[in-house]
């Protein structure tokens, strides 16, 4: 008797293509079929009319609130107000040198991002040298003929910018100190970095801006004025720098033991060690943690609405209370809230993308 | 042949000599790492001690020419300000001492309140981002990107100026069961307890003692002979029935005080400030996107063998859920969640921008406001968050020791 193989039958039409997908995920079991209902009908009958109220039946050019016609979002309000939003108060003839600065930041860190640029280690140190001085000659002027801008001035989304990158930058070297003081084995030097990363962590951003605000300039001899931007810049970068050394101290951790004893072995003292074999290997390490720092810190600025500087959230509320146009508050924080989500979403992912190409099993091994 | 090496110590009768030993290769004073280690912590304490030393002296100096004075006395002066909300009796009249009580109590309150809410939202979301169904995973991860991504003071600021200052005026409040919803807050009829109470309060703890004995014994008994018993049905039943017979039987000594308009608010009852309410959606939110991460994390953390042995066994999913997974996700979770708890706690000094009367706003904003004594408060209240921040790193170490132990 012969064993004849039947032909192969394709596989039933219900569990493969679309409606098979559908069955999986969305309608496996009696009581997932009910939740799928139950948010499909709440997310359709919120999402539809928000959708129309944002897009479709809003108000986009216009001159005043009488623009804001058709009964949908007024983003006229936005649109007028565009300027202050992302410059502040900024002199509008002056409005040049901030951009051109934001360009030369923006380009720096897209060279640093995309892969096949040459020259990354130039880039990176002018990026973190001697671009802040041509930037701060650039936004404050006074030199080479360009007009003097009072820091009060500054606001909206420059602001934002420039205490978020201020901040990240001048605790990067600070919480280097910070972290390699902490795997000292010096106990003098390891317990003052241990109290001081431990209390700049504990309190909240706020005591530390109104402690900046309101005790920096008694700390200090009578008849030195302190900007107010610069009092909130050296609270941030305090506050900030103990939480880069604790970031900084995982990726120096993540580094094999062998590579310490080997400098050792090889004669390098503590300084030659640090800066020629561990910190290479270690900031390879630690970009992801110094990305979400940054993401946190930029969302942390916004506190500085506290101490008085208009940062963009403050424009927002500002621009809230201005009698032309009240009524349409939810559009400003609407726009503030993108604006904050489109930059932290981004740096996530590309802290999340960072993870999965660093992640080269770096440090699993002895 | 004499030979002619030098033998200063060459025992003639021969036999094992104890030769000097060669002169150790001392390095040089500067070199020595001792001796650096020890004059670099000399000089970095003689630094600090000369930093600290300078910051003082400017600081009393500048303190003497503005007329302000140092020292604690001023927390026993009287305050001369109302407090829109506090658990504790306050008035003008206490004192300034007082109002740092008073923010305290106001903190720790919108600490637990948003800790609940928080965890349980963030619970909920974190499972259900691993869910099976497609649209609850994306809502989930949805929810959790957005509102992960965009500022507290942003999402504070939407909740108290764009959605609860434009509740109703009083007169035309939104009104369930007797509780009324404006501008001015959330008012509800506040319990009076009577004579008998005190018993139904009794009647509660006696439950709450039993229904844990009961769970003692029931797993006692589970592991001698395998038998379960409803535990939790058992214990609700307890919890629940009790304190509601001894009620019903002590004649419903409960008095409630509804509040009624009078004027252009409301007397009676509790009210609840809307930026205590604003304070608390917007904390809630943001803290339960975090934890919702955490949470899932943690349940990623499970090795996956584990879920499929426990299918093999026969367990339906909600049982491997709660049996296998979540107590060993806890393992993982614990730690990030209590510093979730600890961001919380302060972030909930952004009160200071809505005016909710928190220790922030009313003691290192008004006080100091009023006497100048800066140092002084803001040491206070940096005080206290440090040592709830330190509490949290002794309790995380010590769970972190426990957990340790009990693994092979």
């Amino acid at each position: 008797m012969k064993y004849e193989l039947q032909p192969t039958l394709p596989p039933p039409s219900n569990m493969i293509g679309i409606i098979g997908w559908l069955r999986k995920h969305l309608f496996n079991g009696p009581l997932n079929s009910i939740a799928t209902i139950v948010i499909g009908y709440f997310l359709i009958s919120f999402l539809v009319p928000t959708i129309q109220w944002i897009f479709f039946t809003s108000d986009w050019v216009g001159d005043s609130r009488d623009a804001c016609t058709s009964g949908g979002a007024c983003w006229v309000f936005i649109n007028n107000r565009l300027d202050q939003f992302l410059y502040g108060f900024y002199p509008e003839a002056e409005h040049w040198r901030v951009q051109t600065a934001f360009i030369l930041l923006i380009g720096s860190i897209i060279w640093l991002v995309v892969p096949p640029t040459p020259k990354k280690g130039l880039v990176a140190t002018l990026l973190l040298v001697v671009y802040p001085v041509v930037a701060y000659f650039l936004l404050y002027g006074d030199v080479f003929g360009l007009k003097k801008v009072e820091t009060h001035l500054w606001g909206g989304l420059s602001l934002t910018l420039v205490l978020a990158v201020v901040g990240i930058v001048a605790s990067l070297p600070l919480g280097i100190l910070l972290a390699l003081g902490r795997q000292s084995e010096m106990p003098i030097v390891k317990s003052v970095c241990v109290i001081f990363i431990e209390i700049w962590r504990g309190v909240p951003l706020i005591t530390v801006l109104f402690m900046a605000s309101v005790m920096l300039p008694l700390f200090f001899p009578e008849g030195m004025s302190f900007d107010k931007l610069l009092r909130a810049l050296i609270g941030i970068t305090l506050f900030q720098s103990a939480y880069m050394a604790e970031v900084i101290r995982g990726g120096l951790q993540a580094i094999p033991k062998g590579q310490y004893e080997a400098a050792d072995a090889l004669g390098l003292g503590y300084w030659q060690k640090m800066i020629l074999i561990i910190m290479p290997q270690a900031l390879k390490l630690m970009i992801p943690g110094i990305v979400n720092t940054f993401i946190a810190l930029f969302k942390d600025t916004s506190l500085v609405l506290i101490i008085g500087l208009f940062d963009v959230l403050a424009i927002g509320q500002a621009a809230n209370q201005d009698p032309d146009w009240i009524g349409y508050s939810t559009e400003s924080y609407l726009f503030v809230a993108l604006l904050f989500w489109v930059f932290c979403f981004s740096m996530s992912r590309y802290s999340q993308h960072l993870e999965k190409s660093l992640n080269t099993g770096h440090g699993s091994r002895a | 042949m004499s030979s002619d090496i030098s033998n200063s110590d060459h025992n003639p009768e021969g036999g094992s000599v104890k030769q000097k030993a060669p002169p150790l290769n001392k390095p040089k004073f500067w070199n020595d790492p001792k001796k650096r280690s020890l004059l670099f912590q000399v000089l970095l304490l003689t630094g600090l001690g000369f930093v600290f030393y300078s910051i003082i002296n400017n600081t009393l100096t500048n303190l003497e020419q503005r007329g302000i004075t140092t020292g604690f006395d001023f927390l026993t002066r009287e305050a001369g300000f109302g407090i829109a909300m506090s658990l504790v009796d306050y008035s003008e009249a206490s004192s300034y001492g007082m109002t740092f009580v008073v923010g305290l109590l106001n903190t720790i309150l919108i600490a637990a309140m948003g800790i609940v809410a928080a965890t349980i939202l963030g619970f909920i979301l974190g499972i259900a981002r691993l869910s099976d169904n497609w649209l609850i995973a994306k809502f989930s991860a949805l929810y959790i990107e957005i509102f992960r991504n965009i500022p507290l003071l942003l999402q504070i600021f939407f909740w108290y100026y764009a959605v609860l200052r434009t509740l109703p005026h009083p007169r035309q409040s939104m009104e369930f069961f007797g509780a009324y919803l404006n501008n001015r807050g959330f008012i509800f009829p506040a319990p009076v307890p009577q004579d008998g109470f005190g018993l139904v309060v009794f009647g509660f703890f006696a439950a709450l003692f039993g229904s844990w004995l009961i769970s003692r014994w029931s797993r006692k008994r589970q592991e001698l002979t395998g038998q379960q018993f409803p535990v939790f049905w058992v214990s609700f039943g307890l919890i629940v029935g009790v304190p509601l017979l001894l009620f019903m039987f002590g004649g419903m000594p409960l008095g409630l005080d509804h509040p009624e308009l009078k004027g252009f608010n409301f007397k009676g009852g509790v009210t609840v400030i809307p930026e205590l309410i604003a304070l608390w959606f917007a904390l809630s939110i943001y803290t339960a996107a975090f934890i919702a991460e955490t949470v899932r994390a943690g349940i990623l953390a499970v090795s996956h063998g584990q879920t499929e042995a426990s299918t093999a066994l026969g367990m339906s999913k909600a049982k491997t859920l709660r049996l296998i997974i979540i107590p060993q996700a806890l393992r993982v979770v614990i730690p990030p969640l209590t510093s979730q708890y600890l961001n919380l706690t302060k972030n909930s000094s952004l009160a200071t921008a809505i005016g909710y009367p928190d220790l922030v706003n009313v003691f290192a904003g008004t006080t100091l406001n009023q006497t100048g004594q800066a140092i002084e408060v803001i040491a206070m209240t940096m005080a206290v968050y440090l040592t709830l921040s330190l509490l949290t790193s002794f309790f995380m170490n010590w769970y972190n020791a426990r957990i340790q132990l009990s693994e092979r």
